[in-house]
């Protein structure tokens, strides 16, 4: 079986394997699968409308994506996308807000204050683990928590002891209108794009400048790169700044986008983790998170339709959806599966 | 080595034939399935409700479970299918982001009214509402100002200020405590009620206040409640959905080693909540009739009056808001204590305060 035809038929028979399997589960809880699949497909694509809030959907998880992938390829494992995502939402929220400025300047700004929000929350782990070597996961895990206790307390105060604060200005907004005709009032706006830059922004580091060659390096082995003359600390600083800065950016989408306001949080969003799974789908690769946030969106986005179209009750429809992306995550043993049988063929001959 | 590639092919054949065998199962269950549903919105075609949970969820033993059941009662008192177009029905969201989705899928789908239940869907209800001009919704706990949206609001503190009466009239310690969910103001209506109550009662008793800080953490609810406790705190009020699961797990294990704690439960009547063995923990509960306004509203669009643009707010006085019976745990004499400051606070002799001071 040559390369090329084994690349295909892994994500093939992968994505068929969860389907069937999440059939039979529903089959066995007594509803109906191809009426399940068929919501599931036109919660995604049914209309202009899904496609619209699908695609939404997508933006934060690119960047979500983006951050963990962009950590681990340093040899970091920043589960703290999270809480970096909450302080740039707020971040983002705040500045859309507090000031009113023509929107060439104010939205840009809203923008970077979420990113540079997100680069702080990033920063504190870093220089941790660069200087005092305290595990990064600790350090993000409690970061996290520290993000969400301390955005509602700024939000509380923020909105004068509301629980949200009020809509941001439309000069920071990235609503589109352009975009909300194409799809029927869809939410989907201006931040997929922007999602879309910071992947090849991603590949271009990664690839093409010598930040990226150390920040890979640095990840395959800290003592070589010492030893070749590269700053490990400070490439570990660096690495894991600008996955904030991605995740504080999935958090912009939110607040200028998605929701255009911020509002207290009695728990994670589960953007960020969901972010871990999406990189890692993706391989860490720049190309690779663009594929696993458009399975995770539409899948996410999609299960919402199930309950509504074929009555199949949200638990049951999140069991469907993980083992989908289960079968989709394990390509790997199919692949050693078909490699095996094709060994096998050669022995035989 | 054939043999292991014929077992391959035959579980691929397996697999294929168990997709085929369900796609021609389906086939038939889909086409009577779509009969019945069509029969039903012919029938029932004059009315149809539909709501939205918040991130709690429909089984939330609390507001969004208490909406479905207002909700269950007005289909079977109208004889409307349940989960049915044109029927009732109901959408759990996931997250914050779902809100918006979940509120257009109902309206798309034609209902009559559609409900947000939930302060959470604030900002969600607003803007479907101005995307769709047409649709009539309903949001509790918020108001949103939109000719098209009825806004439902509750005297969480009239509730609660009688809770704080039984509180401080029952407590053996002198201590009392409260747990709220976080702190916004919904529950401090329910903690600046509670706190009034007590007062107002006995104002040597002391309220301890914590919030968890979440509605969905029942083990921080338990560890809450047992500092509480141990801090000589006899009966602890809960404001905190799913968090005061863990309120009552303590007060149930306390109870089973023999301590005297209570519990005083919110929103829907907990007895069953506090049940152990024998013994029950639930000393009342504060009844939010949320099911009640979902069911007002539902009628009043059946009869063409859908009060869009109007914001209703539900007390004692027009029993939206009460005390579930204690089934004996509170004495006559303290029962009628409460009656009294209820007929006070109906009529207006006593304004409970809204918000803390």
């Amino acid at each position: 079986m040559s390369n090329r035809v084994t690349n295909i038929l892994v994500p093939l028979i992968s994505v068929i394997l969860g389907l069937i399997v999440g059939a039979i589960i529903m089959l066995v809880s007594g509803y109906n699968p191809i009426s399940g699949y068929t919501a599931l497909w036109n919660g995604i694509f049914g209309d202009l409308y899904t496609i619209g809030e699908t695609l939404r959907q997508i933006t934060p998880y690119l960047l979500a994506g983006l951050a963990v992938a962009f950590a681990f390829r340093a040899g970091l494992f920043n589960i703290g996308v999270e809480g970096q995502l909450i302080v740039g939402w707020f971040a983002a929220a705040y500045v859309g807000l507090a000031v009113e400025l023509p929107k060439i300047i104010h939205l840009p700004l809203a923008i970077l204050a979420a990113a540079a929000a997100g680069a702080l929350w990033g920063f504190v782990p870093g220089l941790l683990k660069a200087k005092f070597q305290v595990h990064e996961v600790i350090v993000t895990i409690m970061m996290n928590y520290i993000a969400l206790h301390v955005t509602n307390a700024l939000i509380k105060t923020v909105s004068d002891g509301g629980d949200r604060t009020d809509k941001i200005f439309s000069s920071a907004s990235l609503r589109s209108e352009f975009f909300q005709n194409l799809t029927e009032f869809s939410r989907l706006h201006y931040g997929i794009l922007l999602a879309l830059i910071m992947v090849a922004v991603m590949w271009i580091i990664l690839e093409k400048t010598t930040l990226g060659y150390e920040l890979k390096a640095v990840g395959f082995n800290h003592n070589a790169s010492k030893y070749a003359g590269m700053n490990v600390n400070k490439n570990i600083i660096l690495a894991m700044v600008i996955s904030g800065a991605f995740a504080g950016l999935a958090g912009a989408m939110e607040a200028l986008g998605t929701f255009e306001y911020v509002s207290s949080k009695g728990g994670f969003t589960g953007i960020g983790f969901d972010g871990i799974a999406v990189a890692l789908l993706g391989m860490n690769t720049p190309l690779g998170v663009i594929f696993g946030a458009t399975l995770f969106g539409s899948l996410k986005y999609g299960a919402l339709n199930m309950p509504n179209a074929a009555g199949i009750p949200l638990e049951i429809v999140e069991i469907v959806i993980a083992v989908i992306i289960f079968f989709v995550a394990s390509g790997y043993i199919i692949r050693l599966l078909l490699l095996r049988a094709a060994n096998k063929k050669k022995e035989a001959k | 080595m054939t043999k292991r590639k014929f077992g391959l092919g035959l579980s691929l054949m397996l697999a294929a034939g168990m997709l085929a065998a369900c796609g021609s199962d389906d086939d038939s269950s889909t086409d009577t399935s779509n009969g019945d549903g069509g029969e039903g919105t012919e029938e029932t075609s004059e009315i149809s409700a539909a709501m939205v949970t918040d991130v709690g969820g429909v089984d939330d033993k609390s507001f969004n479970q208490s909406a479905w059941e207002g909700l269950e009662k007005f289909a079977e008192d109208n004889g409307l299918e349940v989960q049915k177009d044109g029927g009732v029905d109901y959408l759990q969201s996931q997250s914050d982001a779902d809100y918006n989705t979940n509120l257009n899928n109902l309206i798309r789908r034609d209902f009559d009214v559609v409900f947000g239940i939930g302060f959470l869907m604030e900002g969600a209800v607003a803007e479907i509402a101005a995307q769709q001009a047409d649709a009539n919704i309903a949001i509790i706990d918020a108001v949103v100002e939109a000719d098209n949206v009825a806004s439902v609001l509750f005297k969480e503190q009239e509730g609660a200020f009688l809770a704080g009466v039984a509180a401080a009239l029952m407590t053996e310690t002198g201590k009392v405590g409260f747990v709220g969910g976080m702190e916004i103001p919904v529950i401090e209506r329910f903690e600046a009620g509670f706190l009034a109550g007590v007062e107002a009662a006995d104002s040597s008793v002391e309220v301890d206040v914590s919030y968890a800080g979440a509605f969905d953490d029942a083990a921080l609810g338990k560890t809450t409640a047992n500092l509480m406790y141990q801090n000589g705190a006899d009966i602890i009020f809960h404001a905190a959905g799913g968090t005061g699961n863990g309120v009552f797990t303590e007060a149930k294990e306390r109870k089973e080693a023999g301590e005297n704690v209570w519990v005083i439960g919110v929103d829907s009547d907990q007895y069953d909540e506090g049940q152990v063995g024998d013994d029950n923990v639930t000393l009342t509960s504060v009844l939010k009739r949320v099911d009640n306004a979902v069911y007002n509203i539902s009628e009043q669009t059946k009869n063409g009056e859908f009060p869009g643009g109007e914001t209703v707010v539900y007390g004692l006085s027009d029993d939206g808001i009460g005390l579930a019976d204690s089934r004996g745990a509170i004495s006559e004499d303290v029962m009628s204590q409460i009656e009294e400051f209820k007929q006070q606070i109906i009529d207006e002799e006593i304004t409970v305060p809204e918000t803390l001071e």
